[in-house]
C-alpha cells in the first residue's frame, strides 16, 4: 500500500462521504419506518452501498414481497454497475491483483466510479481503497443516525426528509435528460408506464418491485432500439 | 419474510454484479444495443422509482408537488445532488407549515 495514493483517495472521497451521509440519513428514517432495526438498516447500507437498489429493496421488504422478486429487482436496478466495473477494469494499473479486484468491486458506486474515471492516472489498489473508505463510513453512519433519530423527529421533519432520496434521483435524471433527447424520451416513457401500472385498476396486483423492473426494462429497451448510443457514452453516468 | 435473509440476498446480488465484470471477464462490451440498454437503465429506473411514489411520500400531495417542483427546477440548473435533495426537503417542510 502506498501512503501517498491512499491519502489522495481520502481527499477525493471526502466530499462524496459528506453527500452520502445526508442522503443516507433519510434512507435510515425510511428503513426504520419500514420495520428495520437501527443495526439492520446500517447493515443494509454497509453491505449494499447503493441508494436506488436499497431503496427499492426496502419498498419490497415493506410490502412483504418474495425473495426472487427482491433478487430480480436488485439485478435489474444494479445492472449498470456491471458496466461501470467493466469500464473501471480498463483503467486499473497492471499491478492490481485478482484478490484486490474482489476488494475494490465492493463499493464501485455511481459517484466513486465517476471520480475514479476522472482521475488523471492509472488506478492503483491503494488509491481506490482510500477513495472508498470515507464514503462507506458516511453511507453507513448516516443510515444508522437516521434510523436512530427518525423516531425522535417531529412528523413534519420526517415528512420533509422523505423526499430527500427522490430529490437526489431527480438531480441525476434531469441534467442527463436536458443534455440528451433520447434520455428525455426514455425517461418520459418510464414515467408514463410507471403511472399506468400504478393507477390502472387492471394493474393493481403488480407490486412496486415488479413495476420498477417492467418500467426499467421496457423504457431502456425501447430507448436502445430507437436511439442506440454511439461512441463513448457507455459510462452509465 | 426474514429481514436478515433479504439483506443478505440484496448484498450478494449487488456484489456479484460489481465483482464479476472486474474479475472473471473484464473485456469490453461491443454490442451496441446492450451498451445502449445499460446506458438508459439508471435514468429509467430512477424515474420509475420516483414517480408516482414521491407524490405519496409526504403528509399531503400539495407539499409533495412543491418538493418535486423545487427538485426539478434546481436539477435543471445543474445543482449538486445534495443541494437538490435539500431544496426538495425544504420546499416540503415550508409548504406543510402553511397547510
Amino acid at each position: 500500500m502506498k501512503k501517498q495514493e491512499i491519502q489522495q483517495g481520502f481527499r477525493d472521497g471526502a466530499p462524496i462521504a459528506l453527500g452520502y451521509f445526508s442522503v443516507s440519513f433519510s434512507f435510515g428514517i425510511m428503513a426504520a419506518g419500514g420495520g428495520l432495526s437501527v443495526f439492520q438498516a446500517a447493515l443494509t447500507s454497509l453491505t449494499n452501498m447503493t441508494s436506488a437498489g436499497q431503496f427499492a429493496g426496502l419498498q419490497i421488504m415493506a410490502a412483504g414481497g418474495a425473495l426472487l422478486e427482491l433478487a430480480a429487482t436488485q439485478l435489474i436496478i444494479n445492472l449498470r454497475y456491471a458496466l461501470m466495473s467493466l469500464s473501471l477494469s480498463q483503467k486499473l494499473s497492471g499491478e492490481v491483483t485478482m484478490w484486490q479486484r474482489f476488494v475494490i468491486a465492493f463499493a464501485n458506486t455511481d459517484e466513486i466510479f465517476a471520480v475514479a474515471m476522472s482521475h488523471n492516472r492509472e488506478l492503483t489498489f491503494s488509491y481506490l481503497v482510500g477513495l472508498q473508505v470515507l464514503p462507506i463510513l458516511g453511507w453507513t453512519g448516516g443510515t444508522a443516525c437516521g434510523a436512530a433519530a427518525g423516531s425522535l423527529l417531529p412528523a413534519s421533519v420526517n415528512s420533509a426528509l422523505n423526499v430527500a432520496l427522490y430529490g437526489m434521483f431527480i438531480a441525476v435524471v434531469i441534467p442527463a435528460a436536458k443534455k440528451a433527447r433520447p434520455v428525455l424520451a426514455a425517461v418520459i416513457l418510464s414515467a408514463l408506464l410507471s403511472g399506468l401500472l400504478y393507477y390502472l385498476p387492471v394493474c393493481s396486483g403488480i407490486s412496486a418491485g415488479t413495476s420498477i423492473i417492467l418500467c426499467t426494462l421496457a423504457a431502456s429497451g425501447v430507448g436502445a432500439v430507437l436511439f442506440p448510443v454511439t461512441g463513448e457514452k457507455d459510462k452509465g453516468e | 419474510m426474514n429481514i436478515w435473509l433479504c439483506i443478505a440476498v440484496m448484498a450478494l446480488v449487488t456484489y456479484l454484479i460489481r465483482a464479476v465484470p472486474l474479475t472473471v471477464f473484464h473485456r469490453k462490451i461491443e454490442n451496441r444495443y446492450v451498451k445502449s440498454f445499460l446506458y438508459y437503465v439508471p435514468y429509467t429506473c430512477l424515474t420509475a422509482m420516483t414517480f408516482p411514489a414521491i407524490l405519496y411520500a409526504t403528509e399531503s400531495m400539495v407539499s409533495a408537488f412543491a418538493g418535486v417542483a423545487a427538485a426539478v427546477l434546481l436539477a435543471f440548473w445543474n445543482k449538486s445532488l445534495v443541494t437538490v435533495a435539500a431544496a426538495a426537503c425544504l420546499a416540503v417542510f415550508v409548504t406543510e407549515l402553511f397547510l
